[in-house]
C-alpha cells in the first residue's frame, strides 16, 4: 500500500509546498505526517481485500446501476469527487457498525467534493430497502450481484470498502473490520489531492 | 523534582489504562456463554482447519465430507469451495430450513462440513445456528471451517480449489 503513494506523482506535491517553505520545524512536521502516513497506508495494507488481483492505482471498474429509490447511478459521473463506494450486507455486523460513520461523513465531507456510494450484496433487494430506511442512509445505493464482484476483484468477504480518488483512480481498499479513523484520514488526504 | 511528580502521575495513567483494558478483554471473552448464535459457540475441537479440508477433498471413500456453504448466495456465486453446495444463510429460517431439508435424509453419521466466510469468524451470524441445528438433528460428525477472515483470504488466495457459479 506504501508503494501506492511512493508511485503517485500527485503525492509528492506536499512535500514541494514544504520544501518552499525552507524552515526546519516545517520539515520536522512534514518527516512527522510522512511517518504517520506511512503508519496509516501499512496499516491500510494490512487490510488490503483479497481473492484476486488488486485494484490499487487502477481505474474503478464502471459501476451502471440503479439505485435502490429508482434513480440512475452511474460511477463515472462522480469523477472530480472523492467517492468511497462500500460493498456491504444487511448480515454484515462489521457493515453496520461502520454505515452510520459514512453517513456522517456524507455530510461533513460532501461539501468539499465527497461522495459514499453503497453496494448492497444482499441476496434480496427489500432487506437492503428496509435497512436503508432505517438507517437513513444520505447516500445512493444499489444492488450488487456476482458479475459486479468479480469486476472488482472478487468481493468475498465483507465489509469491503474503496477510496477513490477525483481522477477515478482506486487508491486504497479495506476488508473486514477496518480501522475507521485510518479510512478518514485516507479519504481527508485524497480530498485535499487535486 | 517536578519531573518525578509528572513520572508519577504518568505511571498511574498507564496503571489506570491496564486496568481498563484487563477488564475489556475479560468482558468480552470471559464474560460467561457465548450467545448460541455466535461463532464462538462452536468448540474448537470441531473447527476444521482450511489446509485440512483441502486435504480432505483430494482423499476418496468415506473420509471425503459433504461440504455445504450456509452464507450469502451472491458470495457463492463469485467463488466457493469446490464441490460445495448452497443451502442458504444460517442466520435465516429459510436457509435453517433448507438445510434441514437437505440433511434430512442423510445417516447422522455423514461427514458434513460447513462454511460461511462471509466476513471475519468473530462476526459471522451463519454458522453459529447451522452447526446448532445439525447437532440438535443428531448429526455426530459435523465440523465448520474455520475462516478467520473470510473466504477470499482463507481459502482462494491460499490456491485452495474453487468453482464459480450457482
Amino acid at each position: 500500500m506504501s508503494a501506492v503513494v511512493k508511485d503517485d506523482p500527485r503525492g509528492l506535491q506536499p512535500a514541494r509546498r514544504f520544501a518552499a517553505i525552507g524552515t526546519r520545524a516545517a520539515n520536522r512536521r512534514f518527516l512527522l505526517a510522512g511517518l504517520l502516513l506511512g503508519a496509516c497506508f501499512a496499516a491500510i495494507g494490512a487490510q488490503t481485500a483479497s481473492g484476486t488481483e488488486s485494484l490499487l492505482n487502477k481505474k474503478a471498474p464502471e459501476i451502471t446501476r440503479t439505485d435502490l429509490n429508482g434513480r440512475p447511478l452511474d460511477l463515472a459521473s462522480f469523477r472530480g469527487k472523492v467517492v468511497l463506494l462500500d460493498f456491504w450486507a444487511t448480515w454484515c455486523a462489521s457493515c453496520l457498525v461502520e454505515m452510520p460513520r459514512f453517513v456522517q461523513w456524507q455530510r461533513q465531507y460532501g461539501p468539499q467534493g465527497f461522495e459514499v456510494i453503497g453496494i448492497s450484496m444482499d441476496d434480496d433487494p427489500a432487506l437492503a430497502r428496509k435497512l436503508s430506511a432505517k438507517l437513513r442512509l444520505n447516500y445512493p445505493v444499489a444492488m450488487g450481484d456476482d458479475k459486479l464482484g468479480e469486476l472488482y476483484g472478487g468481493v468475498l468477504g465483507l465489509p469491503l470498502t474503496y477510496l477513490i480518488d477525483r481522477n477515478g483512480v482506486v487508491r486504497a481498499q479495506f476488508q473486514g473490520d477496518a480501522n475507521l479513523k485510518t479510512i478518514e484520514m485516507q479519504l481527508k488526504a485524497l480530498l485535499v489531492q487535486p | 523534582m517536578r519531573f518525578s511528580l509528572v513520572r508519577g502521575m504518568g505511571m498511574i495513567a498507564l496503571l489506570a489504562m491496564l486496568v481498563v483494558a484487563h477488564k475489556t478483554i475479560h468482558a468480552q471473552f470471559s464474560g460467561g456463554a457465548p450467545s448460541p448464535d455466535s461463532a464462538f459457540s462452536i468448540p474448537a475441537a470441531s473447527l476444521l482447519q482450511p489446509e485440512e479440508l483441502n486435504r480432505l477433498l483430494h482423499t476418496q471413500g468415506a473420509n471425503k465430507p459433504l461440504v455445504l456453504q450456509v452464507g450469502s448466495h451472491m458470495l457463492f456465486a463469485q467463488a466457493h469451495i469446490a464441490g460445495s453446495e448452497y443451502v442458504g444463510p444460517g442466520s435465516q429460517t429459510e436457509g435453517l430450513r433448507q438445510l434441514h431439508n437437505r440433511v434430512a435424509p442423510l445417516p447422522r453419521k455423514t461427514f458434513i462440513v460447513l462454511y460461511c466466510g462471509c466476513c471475519p469468524w468473530s462476526r459471522c451470524p451463519n454458522v453459529g445456528p447451522a452447526f446448532k441445528l445439525l447437532r440438535d438433528l443428531g448429526f455426530t460428525h459435523v465440523m465448520t471451517l474455520d475462516l478467520a477472515d473470510n473466504l477470499g483470504t482463507d481459502w482462494v488466495d491460499k490456491g485452495y480449489p474453487v468453482e464459480r457459479g450457482r
